[in-house]
């Protein structure tokens, strides 16, 4: 059964294996190691590839099957289907890893110097190191799945890439936080770095004003969440805002440290800064962050997780496959 | 593997069912087939041939009743699966996989694949080991499909319309290369169709299903014979199909 599965991928695999070859020959020789648009391609290569795997090895391996009627084909030798769906699983799932995790070694090798530059290891969190592994298999088995309960190949080839993304993106922005207990760092509200504005991008339509403190530099960690709060903890509110300084956002620009911006008027950043120093004595600058060194454990957190989600996906792959 | 063990009964089915969500495909199928003979399966589009086959092949599992095929049951296990062959309706197989693939395949899949015999029946065939599946001609995808099943040496070949889709002379050219297999072999056959005369090619035994009802079973020649001498006069193996299918009240 294994070689039969071998068989029927190996032209697949063998065109991977040589656009990975090809793209590791490029990185070694041809790609300048300090080209900073390079670096962002080849992160969104490596994010992206397990939702292909998923799509174009996963949806199809048992969706194509049912769609041509070779099933009944493959479940009449003398191999028992359970075997045959098991067998797949595991020749073409670590094909998936493999794949994925051979990219994701040469992207994180080439990118090695320009990461350990920019000192902000957390962004470049899921293209790099061992995770990438852990979603190739998830989205191969997800996408197996998929095929095996659709039983056609495009519909579930679309689905398994919904799925993926959506659980990539809840993965991401509400789970890997709660992953580890974050550290807390209380900060004394600095008038030099604090501003007054609206958060955020989207959340612009929701919020409204308050004081935006400079994040700290914490080098090579991720800052979790950042807010302005009392003794109690509670946020700072608008209303607490615009009773102690009435006068705050008058008179156009915004202030203090957020350089970049086109310079406010004296008055009005003074006026800030005389705010920022009123609201501090009352309220500081709450920062909840992941230091430096929680990179590998969440690496191995997560990659866990992940392989712990493909088990379950292939099991039930198994047991679909078993009653149909 | 070999038919050392052979039941008398090919195939018995008792109380079969199979329901698609609400739709039964079959229901109360009560049926035994003896050994040792070329079994014709005919009837009606929707009299639930398809469904059986596929039951006895052990592609899917009955919702009611049970069904055994050489004493055993259908696809239960690799023994099961290798004593007996399927080829199923349109004789799917990979289109991006070469015939000699396909060999190679089932030579992985089956521990008693002869390889010898099924490159001879390629090669009598005329057709390259090379091709990929997906450009042969109807006719000879089933010949393909026939070599596969053909050549894991099974106990009992079942084949499922297999015919359906072929033109007059590819139908008679697969037929005979069935009854050249089947001949001095001792394998047992269940070949289903809709058209009688495909069937009177090869078989020598007769199964009329109408809604999952046997209609008419036995020996064709005990058939035609009987009926001669109720009747007195010669008959038809088609007139008495025909006969035995548009006969009324005994369904349900």
């Amino acid at each position: 059964m294994i070689r039969f599965t071998w068989l029927q991928f190996r032209a697949q695999a063998v065109v991977v294996a040589g656009a990975l070859a090809l793209l590791a020959v490029a990185a070694a020789g041809l790609l300048h190691r300090d080209d900073g648009a390079v670096r962002l391609w080849l992160g969104v290569l490596v994010l992206v590839a397990p939702g292909l795997i998923g799509m174009f090895w996963g949806a199809p391996l048992v969706a194509r099957e049912f769609e041509e009627g070779t099933f009944r084909l493959a479940w009449t030798q003398s191999v028992t289907r359970t075997r045959w769906m098991a067998v797949k699983l595991a020749v073409v799932g670590l094909a998936s890893m493999a794949a994925a995790g051979l990219l994701s070694l040469v992207v994180t090798w080439w990118s090695g110097p320009l990461d350990r530059a920019d000192l902000n290891q957390f962004a470049t969190f899921d293209q790099r190191a061992i995770v990438p592994v852990g979603y190739a298999a998830f989205a191969f088995t997800l996408g197996v799945l998929a095929g095996a309960l659709i039983r056609r190949t495009l519909p579930a080839m679309f689905v398994t890439l919904a799925v993926f993304v959506a659980v990539r993106l809840t993965e991401f922005s509400w789970l890997r936080p709660r992953l580890l207990r974050p550290v807390l760092l209380n900060l004394a509200l600095n008038p030099g770095s604090t501003g007054y504005g609206q958060q955020g991008t989207l959340s612009v339509l929701f919020s409204s004003p308050t004081l935006m403190p400079d994040p700290p530099n914490l080098p090579n960690t991720w800052i979790t969440s950042l807010a302005v709060v009392n003794a109690r903890g509670q946020a700072l509110t608008t209303q607490v805002l615009t009773r102690a300084c009435p006068d705050i956002g008058q008179g156009g620009g915004g202030g203090g440290g957020l350089g970049g911006h086109s310079k406010a008027p004296q008055a009005v950043v003074n006026r800030t800064q005389d705010c920022v120093a009123k609201i501090g004595t009352t309220y500081h600058e709450a920062v909840a962050y992941q230091p430096a060194s929680r990179y590998w454990p969440l690496q191995w957190y997560e990659l866990a997780i992940f392989l712990g989600v493909a088990l379950i996906l292939a099991a039930a792959c198994l047991w679909r496959i078993r009653r149909s | 593997m070999n038919s050392t063990n052979t039941a008398a009964t090919l195939l018995a089915a008792s109380g079969l069912g199979k329901r698609y969500r609400r739709r039964w495909a079959l229901s109360g199928c009560t049926l035994e087939i003896p050994a040792g003979r070329v079994v014709g399966l005919v009837g009606p589009n929707g009299a639930g041939k398809t469904t059986l086959l596929h039951l006895a092949a052990g592609l899917i599992a009955p919702t009611t009743g049970t069904v055994e095929v050489l004493g055993g049951r259908p696809g239960d296990g690799p023994v099961q699966l290798s004593r007996v062959g399927f080829v199923a309706q349109d004789t799917p197989v990979y289109p991006g996989l070469s015939v000699g693939g396909h060999l190679r395949m089932a030579g992985y899949l089956n521990p008693g694949w002869d390889g010898a015999e099924a490159r001879r029946r390629i090669e009598q065939l005329g057709i390259d080991l090379r091709q990929r599946a997906g450009r042969l001609s109807g006719g000879q995808r089933a010949q393909l499909a026939l070599t596969l099943a053909v050549a894991k040496r099974p106990d009992l070949l079942i084949l499922d319309e297999p015919v359906a889709s072929l033109d007059p002379l590819a139908r008679r050219e697969f037929l005979r290369s069935v009854a050249g297999t089947v001949a001095g072999r001792g394998t047992n056959v269940v070949l289903s169709s809709h058209l009688v005369a495909d069937l009177e090619l090869v078989c020598d035994y007769l199964v009329v299903l109408v809604a999952s009802r046997v209609r008419l079973a036995g020996g064709i020649a005990e058939l035609l014979a009987s009926h001669h001498e109720r009747s007195g006069q010669p008959v038809r193996l088609d007139d008495l199909v025909v006969a035995a299918m548009s006969q009324t009240g005994d369904v349900r």
